[in-house]
């Protein structure tokens, strides 16, 4: 066994996207669990820090956040309507991309544009498609509206991991399958499903991360009951202008995602084995 | 009764064929091969005793009764493929005990056999390893024991060895060669490796160009090839253009073009050719004998030419002579003879010479 080189080249390569995430995400990251930690501005924004020396600090926001079941009651619903939302789109797109990944090659390439193509044309516009389609029906301003419009943004999310995992699969293993006595439910659920978890893992953590945080469809689709954390966080920034309470917000709802990952994680972990 | 049965398939992918008219039969506890360069259609008759493709002509019978229209996994034939496609996310007893969750063994017969066929590939150890934590002979075990643990009728193994390199593959020579004796299953495995093909079969059926050339055991392939692509195809041989003279009393005398006479007594089972036909006369490199001093004009059978190359090979050497008549021809030596090697060098003049009983008559 020969010891691998150390390379300086390749720290080099990684340097600058390196500097870039240590400025622009942990930074702000730091700062936001700060905030949290901090009183609100006069006219919004935050208060200063430091007053005759003194570090101005309070629990304030979390004593708000866990005094009130409101709250609770929104990160509920939020990861509900993540967790519907999540399940349709896998339901959907499973057989969409086993379709794509086992047609031909050329046919392959032209249905993953297809895929791709609604993000051509801009997010807002087709949330306001939407609207029109939910009118008549008087779908608009429901529960239903919001999980549609989530599932229909995030659907591409959920194919093309999936596709991507999927098209790699060998196909021998579904004939050496046969060929051993499965028949055709069986080898879904005995290769190829077992095989697509890292693709499913993937396409859930695309979509339900994203949805969680998403505003804008509750607010141009969903009623008034329909509020999402997205929704709490994005008002607490620009509308009442409580920066502490929404940096609050924002580092419960990752530490929440960060837990359930965690969790997923180890129940992975704990069902290997076995003959 | 034969275990299987192919009678006259025939099967096309456009203007291909891939099996035309294949007829064969292979009897129950052989181990069969199919032998053929690469094309020749072995691997679509092994997929169609498997259940994946269906001939447009003629029939396939497993135990007299005809396969058509029973899927794969319901036939009780079982492959061992040459990507072994054991499958990367279960163990090795989880791949190996597969085919008997699909029967719907009850568990404890399949922890009895898993125990007892892990145990006949040498991996009771492995049982909880996964694929990717194994070597490629190992890997290779795991497809033998899965194809099998549920006895099925027939064993298809599609170049199985191909994957591995020179030393490991004599090795799952042999241990193949004794696992299918322990088993007692019919074993039918395709090739391209004439010397995989003659040290591990019963009986092999040569292919080209979707049909069978010869069948027969790896001597009489290797012995008495029946035709030039299957004397080509096995081995090296030499060639020599002929006219027939006489066949009589199990005799043939054959003119060598620009050369001379030689007398052949061919074996026993091949029909006489008739005086007046032409064709190729047929000697293997190593029953040909070379000597500069003339010990082999003895034989009736020798002509005289010049030596071009030598290729040392350590435990044979290898003579390209080329007759007088300009035909080349190759001569195997072993080594171990005190006259040879260093005694000839290239542009010596040498004789060639051969035994009555060597060599066969093919017709053109």
């Amino acid at each position: 066994m020969t010891r691998p080189r150390r390379d300086p080249t390749r720290w080099l390569v990684s340097l600058p996207p390196t500097l870039f995430l240590l400025a622009f995400f942990l930074a702000p990251a730091l700062l936001m669990v700060l905030a949290s930690f901090r009183h609100p501005g006069e006219f919004g924004g935050l208060a200063p820090l430091l007053v005759d020396g003194k570090p101005q600090l309070t629990l304030e926001t979390y004593r708000f956040f866990f005094g009130d079941w409101i709250y609770a009651e929104v990160f509920l619903r939020s990861f509900i309507v993540a967790a519907l939302t999540t399940l349709f789109c896998l339901l959907l797109a499973y057989p969409l991309a086993l379709t794509i990944a086992r047609s031909s090659a050329r046919r392959r390439d032209l249905l993953v544009l297809l895929v791709i193509l609604p993000f051509a044309s801009n997010f807002l516009i087709r949330v306001y498609a939407w609207i029109i389609l939910l009118g008549p029906p008087h779908l608009l301003y429901t529960t239903f509206a919001v999980i549609a419009g989530m599932v229909y943004v995030h659907l591409p999310f959920m194919i093309l991991p999936l596709y991507t995992n999927l098209e790699k699969h060998d196909p021998t293993l579904l004939e050496a399958a046969q060929d051993l006595g499965a028949d055709a439910w069986t080898r879904f659920w005995r290769i190829t499903f077992p095989l697509s978890l890292p693709g499913i893992w993937a396409g859930t953590a695309l979509v339900f991360i994203p949805v969680l945080g998403m505003f804008a469809i509750p607010e141009l689709l969903g009623g008034t009951g329909d509020i999402l954390i997205g929704n709490l966080i994005k008002e607490q920034f620009l509308d009442n202008r409580d920066w502490p309470l929404g940096s609050t917000l924002s580092l419960l709802l990752t530490v929440a995602v960060l837990a359930l990952a965690g969790l997923s994680v180890w129940a992975g972990r704990a069902r290997r084995g076995g003959i | 009764m034969p275990i299987l049965e192919l009678r006259r398939i025939t099967r096309c992918f456009g203007p291909l064929k891939a099996a035309d008219d294949v007829s064969l039969s292979i009897e129950a506890g052989e181990f069969f091969t199919l032998l053929g360069p690469s094309g020749c259609g072995k691997t679509t008759l092994l997929r169609m005793i498997a259940g994946f493709d269906e001939p447009d002509a003629g029939e396939l019978l497993l135990d007299g009764r005809p396969l058509s229209g029973i899927p794969p996994e319901k036939r009780p034939v079982h492959t061992v493929f040459q990507s072994y496609a054991l499958f990367p996310h279960m163990s090795v007893a989880q791949n190996v005990a597969f085919p008997l969750r699909m029967a719907g063994k009850p568990e404890a017969e399949i922890r009895r056999l898993l125990a007892e066929t892990l145990e006949l590939v040498h991996l009771s150890d492995k049982a909880r390893h996964f694929p990717h934590e194994l070597s490629g002979g190992q890997k290779q075990r795991v497809a033998l024991a899965r194809g099998l643990i549920n006895k099925p009728r027939l064993l298809l193994l599609d170049e199985p060895l191909g994957a591995l390199d020179a030393k490991l593959r004599e090795q799952m020579e042999r241990e193949l060669v004794a696992l299918q004796r322990e088993v007692g299953i019919t074993f039918v495995f395709v090739t391209h490796s004439q010397q995989e093909a003659l040290a591990l079969s019963q009986r092999i059926a040569v292919m080209n160009e979707g049909r069978v050339e010869q069948v027969g055991s790896p001597e009489q392939i290797y012995r008495i090839p029946r035709n030039r692509f299957v004397a080509d195809f096995i081995g090296t041989i030499n060639l020599l253009p002929v006219e027939v003279l006489a066949a009589t009393h199990g005799r043939l005398h054959l003119r060598v073009a620009g050369l001379g006479e030689i007398i052949a007594v061919p074996p026993g089972e091949s029909a006489l050719p008739v005086a007046g036909e032409h064709g190729h006369f047929a000697l293997r490199p190593e029953q040909l004998r070379v000597s500069t001093h003339g010990e082999v004009r003895e034989l009736h059978n020798h002509f005289s030419g010049t030596l071009r190359d030598t290729l040392y090979r350590g435990d044979v050497t290898v003579y390209k002579v080329e007759l007088d008549n300009g035909v080349m021809l190759e001569a195997l030596l072993t080594n171990s003879a005190p006259l040879r090697a260093k005694s000839f060098a290239p542009g010596d003049a040498v004789t060639v010479g051969w035994r009555h009983d060597s060599g066969v008559f093919l017709h053109d």
